[in-house]
């Protein structure tokens, strides 16, 4: 079985989204994406500083037979990325909701569209 | 087999193999010191008969054609002619340079000119360009001409290729080269292409789409003159990717087909060596319509002779994709195999590679094994799905290639195309002789019996190469990709 | 039939099996409009004997002249070993190396190709090679742009010192992608460093420069490398691997060296074979690894801790990535490569050097025999391993006239630097005796006396 906290947000990307209470969110992927994945072996972040636009591709997790991009949930600009998956994308396998995080970001626009845990849960249920 | 050190590993401080360089060292006058190199190359000093072992070991550590049945889908690994290599590599031929006059050239070219023609016959097209150098290139020619053809009528709308979902990496990558926007459409569930999604994905805004018939997952695209109608009613250009062209010689024309252009790989239909990953060949062909916009150069006539035709002739080409002619030696070689098959032996190659593939097919299944496509006629390859006995037993099509190599065969085609889970794609060609097949076959068998009663032995595999299973983890995350002196440092 | 081991009896006994009657039903989801019945145009096949009757025949109808053309391929000798071994049937009979168990050999090979380019370079890492030099150039131009995140501009700064067929095929290349290579001018045949100036502060992803460059002139490689970094510029060389025996690595460019090489690989160990196949190389920084095309590979461990081969960083390429993919590239140069190494193994990097001298030696004697003649001057200097001779007339009818006399004089260079004037761009390999200079000289002479 994936975990799937219930205290976090979700994107049908198979992306999770943390609200910092800062102003900031924390975005990483899911812990089923990592597991479709395999072992990530590069992940390549934005810069921090950074302007996305809703929907952009601003982040690629790569295995050794598969790339996927990871998209910016909402319009932001990149507060901080998380360096050490540079020497340890493993990471991302090891601890997809905490040390494999990947970005932060401040939302320029309110969420909109994300999913809950429950509703990430019947997702991933749908898709099998 | 034993492991071969690293060539560097042979190396020993002022060992020379001499005969190969002038004896002294000439005078460097004229040079500045400040353009000199400071310190010399890293390269390794050996002796030539070290040369000579090494490389001669390293190759047994190889699985090709020449040793070992290489059932690879959509790469055809056919027998390689010895004739083709030796005539291609005649002192005259090898001794030419490119920009060598035209009169100490007359047969060097005769043979392209020829040889253009040839293709011409076997895709039904008008014109012909021999430069491309491998299939990729040739899907860019032809792809560029398709932007070249729109933008010549001033119509710039057009900025999306269609792809199906099944296609070659290297279409969408292709697309892209070209300035493109690429767009998807499904597989229906018999192999066809969904022509309800392509009418849906048709519109101004379609440039053409790259196909492939047969298809890669191994059938005959059925319905390909609606599908033609289909996009070019919207104004768009067929490009068909030549890789299957094996299965269809002397059956079908892509060009009565519908397509525009069509390139063709040489080292798959007309049996050039794929030398461990190239050198191919990817030459186009088009109809009227694309024919101004082929790359240069070009073989033709003048006053009688023949000739390059470039730029100043062929004012809309889409120009230059090589620096001189392209993988002259490989065009060579293609014209050798297609002389010695003539029209017959065209034919009796797509004749005996689709029987070959059909009898594998129907044996297989005879034997238990799912297909994709049960339902269809095999062309000259196609797609057994393991999903089945992965599921009950854990072992998974990659095992079943580790396993096949452990049995002397190489592994088909595995993972591709992706649509199908767990898939081989089998391409046996016309030249592996039917005893061969249904060791083949055994082979197969012989794993799936083995993976219901043992499934860790067949993950064990392989056992008898020179490496077991490799670390690809390791590889991308610890870049080792330049010898620094040492053997793996985490060996053991 | 020709490759065909079927017998009737197998052919008869494999329908059965399938169910068909004749092997033309095999073809029935091919609808009938379609369907032809055969190529007739192609006429009989012949036989081995027949055909190497005729391929002798043609290759022996181009004759042999004597070769003092460079321009980008140049007619070295090629040890015997070198394709003994390549065309052995475990290296030509292979496929790309995805079975990475059945294919070390090729693996190992290729490993030690990555590892001597990275060296004659002086750069981190290499691929396993692209089709030629011109599609190296581009490939290399488009890495850079993917890779300056600093600077995000679509312009390459190239000269006009740089061959001009790869300046043609990376133009092309690079519109499809909206990128465009702008040039700067010559002056005396390099590179104008007087024309930076009014460059500075321009946005320009890379400056590309070849070493030497086409005219065979040495370009100010420390000061351009130096210029372009400080403005925020990657560096491109475009090198000659065989005279980087000789010369200057790009990686030792400058203050801190080229960021990517690129270039020709036929002087290693590939036949002039009318200009291919030949292969392209390409190197560049460690860190630059994942903007690079093509295929590369790695040394990692088995499942017992032994070392072995394999494709890696395969994410890059198109049979992962797709649309978004580094390059189309799939198939490569593999059999050029295998040709390469061998040659540097058995060459060693002295050996490389002594022939690369040689090469300069005898280009310089050439030079010194035919501006002895009237009306024959060198252009520019200082050269390397080619030079551009000037002419008071026309260059092509001398050319046409050394052509009947079994001689190829070098390349004319009224098409692609008019500005030159009459000018021919001459190189005498290693191969090219003292004989055959004086035989060049003598015919020139008696050609222009003729002529004048």
């Amino acid at each position: 079985m994936t975990a799937v906290p219930a205290e976090l947000k979700y994107t049908r990307d198979h992306e999770w989204l943390r609200e910092e209470g800062d102003g900031t969110v924390t975005v990483g992927i899911t812990d089923h994406a990592q597991r479709q994945l395999g072992e990530l072996v590069f992940v390549e972040l934005p810069e921090a500083g950074s302007t996305l636009a809703a929907g952009q591709g601003c982040a690629v997790v790569e295995s050794v037979k598969a790339a996927s991009d990871v998209y910016a949930p909402l319009a932001g600009t990149v507060t901080a990325v998380n360096a050490a998956l540079e020497q340890a994308p493993g990471l991302v396998n090891t601890s997809p909701y905490g040390e494999g995080w990947l970005f932060r970001f401040r939302p320029a626009t309110p969420a909109a569209g994300l999913l809950d845990g429950a509703a990430y849960q019947q997702l991933l249920d749908a898709e099998g | 087999m034993l492991p071969e050190p690293v060539i560097f590993e042979h190396s020993r401080p002022g060992r020379r193999a001499p005969s190969h360089a002038p004896a002294a060292m000439a005078d460097l006058a004229g040079l500045p010191a400040a353009a000199l190199r400071r310190s010399p190359p890293p390269l390794p000093e050996v002796s030539e008969l070290q040369v000579v072992r090494h490389y001669t070991r390293l190759s047994q550590l190889n699985f090709s054609i020449d040793t070992h049945f290489y059932p690879l889908g959509s790469c055809t690994m056919k027998y390689n002619p010895r004739a083709a290599n030796r005539l291609a590599m005649l002192p005259g031929f090898l001794g030419r340079h490119p920009l060598g006059p035209e009169e100490h050239g007359q047969g060097f070219l005769a043979c392209l000119y020829e040889l253009q023609e040839m293709l011409k016959g076997v895709t039904g097209m008008t014109g012909v360009s021999l430069t491309p150098m491998a299939g990729a290139q040739g899907e860019y020619a032809g792809v560029a001409m398709i932007r070249a053809w729109h933008e010549a009528r001033g119509d710039t709308a057009r900025r999306v290729i269609i792809v199906p979902d099944a296609a070659h990496g290297t279409n969408p990558a292709t697309a892209t080269m070209c300035g493109y926007e690429v767009r998807e459409i499904p597989t229906d569930a018999r192999g066809d292409v969904d022509l309800e999604a392509l009418r849906a994905a048709v519109g101004p805004d379609t440039a053409g789409i790259m196909l492939t018939n047969p298809s890669t997952l191994g059938v005959f695209e059925r319905r390909i003159g609606e599908l033609a109608a289909i996009v070019h009613g919207a104004g768009g250009l067929l490009y068909y990717d030549g890789a299957n062209l094996n299965a269809i010689l002397g059956r079908a024309l892509p060009a009565t087909m519908g397509f525009d252009v069509v390139h063709i790989n040489l080292h798959k239909t007309f049996s050039t060596p794929h030398g461990g990953g190239g050198p191919g060949a990817g030459v186009v062909a088009a109809n009227a319509r694309l024919e101004p916009h082929l790359p240069v150069p070009i073989v033709g006539l003048r006053d009688g002779r023949y000739a390059w035709l470039t730029r100043q002739e062929r004012p809309a080409s889409i120009g230059r994709l090589s620096a001189f002619m392209g993988n002259a030696g490989i065009l060579l070689r293609a014209y050798v195999y297609m002389r010695m098959l003539g029209a017959e032996g065209m034919r009796r190659v797509s004749g005996h590679a689709t029987l070959n593939a059909n009898y594998l097919m129907v044996r297989l299944r005879g034997a238990g094994f799912d297909l994709a496509f049960p339902q269809r006629r095999a062309s000259h390859e196609f797609i057994v799905t393991l999903k089945g006995i992965a599921r009950e037993t854990g072992v998974t099509a990659m095992d079943f290639a580790k396993a096949l190599l452990d049995r002397g065969f190489h592994a088909p085609t595995t993972y591709f195309p992706l649509l199908v889970p767990e898939c081989l794609l089998i391409e046996p060609t016309e030249t592996e002789s039917r005893e061969e097949l249904d060791r083949f076959i055994d082979a197969l068998v012989d794993i799936r019996d083995l993976a219901r009663r043992n499934a860790a032995e067949v993950k064990e595999a392989p056992r008898t190469m020179p490496v077991r299973r490799l670390d690809d983890v390791r590889a991308a995350r610890e870049p080792d990709l330049t010898w620094q002196g040492r053997p793996h440092p985490a060996a053991r | 039939m020709p490759f065909i081991p079927h017998t009737e009896e197998d052919v008869a006994g494999m329908l059965a099996v399938i169910g068909a009657g004749s092997i033309d039903e095999l073809f029935d989801e091919i609808p009938a409009s379609l369907a032809i019945a055969g190529l007739p145009a192609m006429g009989a096949g012949l036989s081995e004997a027949q055909i190497t009757r005729l391929m002798l025949d043609r290759a022996a109808a181009d004759g042999r002249p004597l070769c003092f053309i460079g321009a980008g391929a140049y007619d070295h000798y090629i040890p015997a070993a070198v394709w003994e071994l390549a065309t052995r049937g475990e290296f030509y009979s292979a496929y790309t190396p995805y079975q990475a168990e059945a294919s070390q050999g090729t693996l190992q090979l290729i490993y030690e190709f990555q590892s001597m380019m990275a060296g004659l370079t002086g750069l981190d890492v290499a691929n396993a090679s692209m089709y030629d030099g011109a599609t190296a150039f581009a490939e290399a131009c488009l890495m850079a742009v993917r890779a300056n995140r600093k600077s995000r501009s679509r312009r390459v700064l190239t000269t006009r010192a740089l061959s001009p067929v790869f300046r043609a095929v990376a133009c092309g290349m690079l519109a499809g992608q909206g990128i465009e290579l702008v040039e700067l001018p010559l002056a005396a045949g390099r590179t104008d460093t007087g024309a930076l100036a009014g460059l500075s502060g321009g946005d320009f992803a890379a400056l590309a420069i070849q070493q030497p460059g086409f005219l065979g002139t040495l370009e100010a490689v420390d000061e351009l490398t130096d210029w372009a970094h400080a403005q925020g510029m990657l560096v491109i060389g475009v090198c000659n691997p065989l005279l980087l025996a000789l010369l200057e690595a790009p990686g030792s460019w400058g203050s801190a060296g080229a960021d990517i090489a690129c270039g020709e690989g036929q002087p290693l160990g590939i036949p002039l074979s009318s200009g291919g196949p030949y292969f392209g190389y390409l190197t560049c920084r460690q860190a630059l690894v994942r903007q690079m095309p093509g295929r590369i590979v790695g040394r990692t461990l088995d499942v017992d801790g032994r070392p072995g081969f394999t494709l890696t960083l395969q994410a890059r390429e198109q049979h992962i990535r797709r649309s978004r993919a580094t390059s189309n590239i799939c198939t490569n140069q593999g059999l050029m490569v295998t040709a390469a190494t061998i040659f540097m193994s058995l060459l060693g990097a002295e050996g490389l050097r002594r022939v690369a001298a040689q090469c300069h030696a005898n280009t310089r004697s050439l030079v010194q025999a035919l501006t002895a003649l009237p009306g024959v001057s060198l252009a520019f200097g200082p050269y390397c391993h080619e030079a551009v001779l000037r002419f008071d007339r026309p260059v092509a009818p001398l050319l046409a006239g050394l052509s009947a006399a079994g001689i190829l004089g070098g390349h004319d260079l009224s098409a692609d630097y008019p500005e030159l004037g009459h000018a021919l761009l001459v190189c005498a390999t290693e191969t090219r005796s003292a004989d055959d200079i004086q035989a060049y000289a003598r015919t020139l002479a008696s050609l222009l006396a003729h002529r004048a």
